[in-house]
């Protein structure tokens, strides 16, 4: 194949992990609503009991993201990581303290107690969405960066990434993701858990929290669709600033767009069956709406001669899908290797179907030898 | 810009070595516990005896407790190549990220969908699915360490890349070079196999600590018996391919092997020490650097060129060269880096100003001293050997741990067939006493492997001076601080856990 071609192939991968990544997130955004939506720690531990067999999912999706992007494109693993220092190393810290909680939260003699680890629960639901989702925004916004002529990458921000928590771009679209995370978290709970109480209360927070991140995503879309894009010339590539330059990729590409606009009816009517009709499905119907987003703001942000990681500190140095990719040959290799990924998904769905075929509830819990 | 702070690169180390330590301490357990849990549910399917059911339970709930923080500890190191070797990652990242993403799509996948069937599947899946996601967590557990040990054998022993210069990297020109490299696979079969060592001490010990207090006896012996097995072979094989990577090692990485063998002058039929105390190690004109030794003739020659007369250079020999032996010195090789250096830069220079001759001729001498590019960057020709103490006792204190760990496994297995361990309290403290030395020797083989190839990141290629991000110093260390005490916090919660949960054992 044309190395354009896998570039473009690599480029649709990564979207699309990244696109699993936000739905799984589901996981961070209960993690949030332990407090909110359970009303004691019986309920709690409900609640903690039902993420607690999918949070390996969400983990593994991250760290899988992590290196098929270093895989596919190495200068933005090496720039970005190296870079946005800070950045990272709060998300990788909110996996950290992630990966024991559910497992020690509630056993004995834990050392830190119970309601550390809860606190470690919320503590990676909060930051690990926020700054994803801020660093993503960076693909819009861009980052001060310098690369040399060798590709050796030089921030040059004090900041060290933190800037990018500032920019009211990339706020909006972390805190989108972040009560996007709670609202398919709470429909999780209502998909999942046997209790009334909890379902009512999860479908309530449904409803509060589709407010708020309709506010930030709206604002996020705005400002996406009005702002000057980092546009790439074919034949010199030079990169410009160019007017409404996302917005004009949407209908470039009209295929992209429709997957937007059909994507953001899908998650709104997720929500409207779980704020109205306290419908458990309305999880899959939301989960199939932030995939084709997700993944058409990626194709945004890399397709259609456009910078996915631009340097404001100098335009030349913003990495596009063609020259910060792997070689070749690696890329081939690894597209025969993504040939696994469509086995994985089918046993993944499997073993989900299987785990998720009695609802969470005490009796559930008291029949397990495994219990968080 | 080109600038390089070594207090940098000094905490970045000291870094990735704490974040590695911590992550290694419940990867083994994790490796060897997942096989002996697959094993003793395969006897209890097969039998039908509750019995074994128990005890698989009892270990499972050991497992996951440290498998949790083995995966805690374990995120950070994928993304610390980006975090703090960037540069690292762009000049080789075209080789090295390619097993990081198949280790999980094809590994990491596989464990975590299996682990949760294997703890919450036990009422929803039939017998024969539940041991099958058992095995499949032990295989899934053990691929991720093969792709990840054939990025590390590869750090060692490059193989299979091209250098770009209009990238400025190296590149993949075979995948398979890559994974079939006989350094790799011997990395992997020795590093899994000690591990499965490590898990194998771990079920004895615990067992033996039941007997001496006389609870749960059967379970203990069942698991004394299926653990000293496994024990065994694995020991056994962690010798031969122990003595696989001294092979190795003597024919891609000759400091690496004289410094952990004490080998200061190169000889014909060298012997190995089996017992020494060093002095003045990194005095390299020396009269003599050992306080006393005792050797073995032959024997060093006989493992790393499987003849006991040849000739094995030593650190005087590697550092300033042999003519005899055909030896290049460092000093020669720094003259050859640096023209690759340099003429890199010329041809860079020369492609911008569109002067294709002056490109082409640098080309050709940038092609030609490629090899040596890495000793361009080096500038004490001393340095080219690792620390020597550290990893020369480290070596000794490993292998003889190695074979201390036979030993006992046969003993145990004697004693237990004989049907007389339960009487044998000294044996069963042994045992008990036992697991940390499993601990000890599984990290002593790291230090030995690792500080072992210093001051390369990739074996005469890129020294880790190099290889780092471009950070302020204070950023490394504040991180550093903050992964010591998480860490730290976390290893407390994880043992007191640990034991208590031992303490309560299998839930009758």
């Amino acid at each position: 194949m044309e190395l354009s071609t896998l570039q473009q192939y690599w480029w649709i991968i990564v979207s699309l992990l990244g696109a699993i990544l936000v739905f799984l997130m589901f996981v961070q955004g209960g993690q949030t609503l332990l407090y909110t939506v359970a009303a004691n720690d019986e309920e709690r531990t409900l609640l903690v009991n039902t993420l607690g067999r999918k949070w390996e999912l969400t983990f593994t999706t991250l760290v899988t993201f992590g290196g098929a992007f270093f895989a596919s494109f190495p200068l933005f693993y090496a720039t970005s990581f190296g870079g946005a220092y800070w950045v990272w190393m709060i998300i990788l810290f909110g996996f950290i303290v992630q990966a024991v909680s559910y497992e020690y939260r509630k056993k004995a003699s834990n050392f830190l107690g119970t309601a550390t680890y809860e606190w470690f629960l919320f503590l990676n639901g909060l930051l690990a969405t926020v700054f994803i989702g801020a660093a993503v925004g960076t693909f819009f916004s861009g980052s001060a960066f310098f690369v040399d002529d060798y590709n050796l990458s030089y921030w040059m921000n004090k900041g060290r990434g933190l800037e990018a928590a500032l920019n009211i771009t990339n706020l909006a679209l972390g805190l989108s993701v972040f009560f996007l995370a709670r609202i398919t978290g709470a429909m999780y709970f209502m998909m999942t858990v046997d209790h009334d109480k909890i379902v009512k209360r999860a479908s309530k927070q449904v409803l509060l929290n589709a407010i708020l991140f309709l506010v930030f995503f709206l604002s996020f879309v705005v400002i996406l669709l009005t702002e000057n894009g980092f546009a790439v010339d074919p034949v010199s590539s030079e990169v410009s600033m160019v007017p409404y330059k996302y917005l004009h990729n949407f209908l470039d590409m009209p295929l992209v767009l429709i997957l937007f606009l059909a994507g953001v009816l899908l998650v709104l009517f997720g929500i409207y069956k779980a704020a109205f009709k306290k419908s458990g499905v309305a999880f899959w119907w939301t989960v199939a709406g932030i995939i084709p987003v997700v993944l058409s703001l990626f194709l945004v942000a890399g397709f259609n001669n456009t910078a996915f990681y631009p340097s404001t500190y100098d335009l030349n140095s913003s990495l596009t899908i063609y020259n910060a990719s792997s070689s070749h040959y690696t890329l081939t290799a690894m597209s025969y290797v993504s040939l696994f990924v469509p086995f994985v998904i089918a046993y993944i769905a499997y073993a989900w179907r299987k785990i998720n075929k009695v609802k969470v509830s005490n009796d559930e819990l008291e029949q397990n030898t495994h219990v968080y | 810009m080109n600038e390089i702070d070594i207090s940098l690169v000094d905490w970045s180390r000291a870094q990735f070595a704490l974040t590695a330590i911590y992550h290694w301490l419940f990867v083994p357990l994790t490796l060897g516990l997942s096989f002996i849990m697959a094993i003793t549910e395969s006897i209890y399917v097969r039998t039908g005896n509750e019995e074994w059911k128990k005890m698989t339970k009892f270990w499972m709930k050991l497992f996951g407790i440290n498998f949790v923080i083995g995966a805690a500890t374990g995120i950070i190191l994928e993304f610390e190549f980006g975090t703090n070797w960037s540069n690292y990652s762009w000049i080789v990242g075209d080789i090295f990220g390619a097993p990081l993403a198949v280790e999980g799509i094809m590994a990491f996948f596989l464990e975590s969908t299996f682990i949760v069937v294997m703890f919450f599947g036990w009422n929803k899946v039939s017998k024969g699915f539940h041991l099958l996601s058992t095995w499949l967590v032990a295989v899934g557990s053990n691929l991720s360490a093969l792709w990840i040990l054939v990025a590390n054998g590869w750090m060692n022993y490059p193989v299979g890349m091209e250098f770009n210069p209009e990238t400025a990297r190296s590149e993949m020109v075979s995948f398979w070079d890559l994974v079939l490299s006989p350094y790799s696979v011997n990395k992997f079969l020795h590093t899994v196999s000690s591990s499965y060592v490590v898990a194998a001490l771990f079920v004895v010990g615990v067992s033996s600590w039941f007997l001496l207090k006389g609870r749960h006896v059967l379970l203990a012996k069942r698991s004394i018996m299926v653990a000293s097995v496994f024990g065994l072979i694995s020991a056994l094989f962690v010798a031969l391919t122990g003595d696989g990577s001294a092979y190795h090692v003597a024919q891609k990485q000759p400091a690496k092997l004289a410094a952990i063998e004490g080998l200061y002058e190169g000889q014909e039929g060298a012997g190995l020490v089996l017992f020494g105390v060093l002095r003045d190690s990194r005095n390299f004109n020396a009269e003599s650097n050992y306080h006393f030794k005792v050797e073995i003739p032959g024997l060093l020659s006989l493992l790393g060129y499987r003849d006991a007369n040849a000739y094995v250079p030593g650190m005087r020999d590697l550092i300033y060269g042999n003519k005899i032996r055909g030896i290049e010195g460092v000093h020669e090789k720094m003259e050859k880096g640096r023209l690759a250096v340099t003429s890199l830069a010329e041809y860079k220079a020369a492609r911008k100003k569109g002067d294709n001759v002056g490109a082409e001729a640098a080309l050709a001498t940038f092609r030609e001293f490629y090899n040596y590019i890495g000793y361009g960057y080096i500038d004490d020709p001393e340095s080219i050997i690792p620390p020597i103490p550290l990893t020369f006792y480290s070596f000794h204190i490993m292998v003889a741990l190695g074979f201390y760990f036979i030993l006992l496994f046969a003993i145990l297995l004697f004693f237990m067939i004989k049907k007389k361990l339960e009487g044998k309290k000294w044996l069963l403290r042994v045992a008990l006493l036992s697991i940390p030395l499993g601990y000890l020797s599984s990290q002593l083989g790291w230090v030995v492997a690792e500080l072992g190839r210093q001051p390369w990141a990739i074996q005469d290629i890129l020294p880790v001076h190099k290889a780092t991000s471009h950070l302020d110093t204070s950023a490394v260390i504040v991180t550093f601080i903050l992964f010591a005490v998480l860490f730290t916090a976390l290893l407390i919660a994880e043992i007191r856990i640990m034991t208590r949960a031992i303490k309560n054992g299998p839930k009758e």
